[in-house]
């Protein structure tokens, strides 16, 4: 009888140490934060261009992760890129004039949104659209107004 | 020539034969769950000698298998000056891949090549038949208990690898190799995704306990009960669970993270 109940114990040790290391992986390891989903929510704006923005990217405001993009979709009739984001509910005071821009975090880093509260007394709500955005740089375009615009200089001078 | 192409068509019948006996006896352990269940003190004997046992060899394992890729790790990425990111390497390729699938092959080695000879040698001493002649179904009593406790502890002792992996990594990385410890436990956290990766993991190996376990105790149970043939299906059962997990991590894995 003794063994049975020391076979008992060590199964039972057993199982809690597994179900203890699944526990470790999802909160130690990995970004589980709750059950955030139901206490959160959902801003767009469109951008010209959103770059290689990608869905889960982390949304900023002065650098504290306040939410996640959710969706990125093109409007066919302005041809703008329509991106979705979900915003934590504590972080519920952002004005109606936030300014929304895509960075990027160092020389090769993801992109992420980065939004800029602006001053009005009117507040972002569900569903609401940030109307002030800037796109994200691409590289090229930027090499490409560089060359042309020295270009440009090169024929003002033979002038 | 014609010998030939009749050998080659009695090996395809004989697979096909197999593979529709394997099938059937599947379905009678799946069939037999409900019975197990009301019994657990079988369930209770079968995870002792399924899980508890493998335990060191899988913790042990996944220490080793963490300060490894710790060391490799850190000498890749440091040429690139991204020591960071080794606590997120570390723990992507341990939860996704190497968690899952070197779990599995030494759970193959260690549990389904030990059940397969326990099988087999009650098949060969006519223990099967003696229970039936006792009216008492030696799939319900015998296969379908050490069937789910193999579905019960794979997925916890790949659990086990990851975590005791992660720490090995930690213990070569931080503790060794002078890696930052914020920022090896930082990018981990923003890396990896419980969905993305953790609960795919765990899928991966479910399925994998769920197919070593098949093919273990149809082996022994297939197998022809002399003391060659005993020895013959447990290398079986090593070889094929081997063939089964990789091809099979394979297929998952496009699964899983092909659209990333």
């Amino acid at each position: 009888m003794g063994n049975t109940v020391k076979q008992d114990t060590l199964v039972g040790l057993f199982v809690a140490i597994g179900i203890g290391s699944l526990f470790f992986m999802a909160m130690q390891i990995s970004n589980f934060s709750g059950f955030s989903d139901e206490k959160s929510y959902t801003i767009s704006a469109a951008f010209e261009n959103s770059g290689g923005l990608k869905v889960k990217s982390p949304v900023v405001v002065g650098g504290v992760r306040v939410g996640r993009v959710i969706a990125i979709t093109l409007d066919q009739k302005k041809f703008q890129s329509v991106v979705k984001m979900k915003i934590e509910a504590q972080y519920n005071q952002l004005p109606e004039d936030t300014t929304a821009s895509i960075f990027t975090a160092g020389l090769l880093g993801e992109q992420y949104v980065s939004l800029e509260p602006g001053g009005m007394d009117d507040l972002l709500s569900d569903n609401s659209m940030i109307e002030i955005t800037q796109s994200a740089l691409v590289l090229e375009e930027i090499i490409g107004q560089f060359l042309f615009k020295d270009k440009d200089a090169d024929s003002a001078k033979k002038e | 020539m014609i010998e030939l192409l009749r050998q080659l068509g009695e090996k395809t019948r004989h697979s096909f034969a197999k593979l529709g006996r394997g099938s059937f006896f599947l379905m009678q352990i799946i069939m037999g769950t409900m019975d197990v269940l009301r019994r657990p003190a079988l369930l209770s004997k079968q995870l002792y000698s399924i899980g508890v046992l493998s335990f060191f060899l899988i913790s042990i394992s996944g220490l080793f298998v963490g300060m490894v890729l710790g060391l490799q790790g850190y000498y890749i990425l440091s040429n690139f000056g991204a020591d960071e990111a080794l606590g997120v390497m570390v723990a992507t390729s341990l939860v996704r891949e190497l968690g899952p699938v070197v779990g599995a092959l030494l759970f193959a080695g260690r549990a389904g090549s030990a059940l397969t000879a326990e099988i087999g040698l009650m098949k060969a001493t006519e223990q099967l038949s003696g229970m039936e002649m006792m009216a008492i179904d030696p799939i319900k009593r015998i296969m379908t208990p050490r069937f789910l406790a193999g579905i019960i502890s794979l997925p916890l002792l790949t659990a086990l690898f990851s975590s005791v992996g992660v720490l090995g990594g930690h213990l070569v990385g931080v503790e060794m190799l002078g890696v930052d410890e914020g920022s090896y436990w930082a990018q981990m956290h923003a890396g990896l995704d419980v969905y993305d990766d953790i609960l795919n993991g765990v899928i991966k190996s479910v399925v994998f306990g769920f197919v070593i376990l098949w093919i273990a105790l149809f082996e022994g149970y297939d197998a022809i009960p002399t003391s060659e043939g005993v020895s013959r299906a447990t290398t079986r059962t090593v070889v094929n669970s081997a063939f089964a997990i990789l091809g099979l991590d394979f297929i998952l894995t496009a699964l899983m993270f092909g659209d990333i």
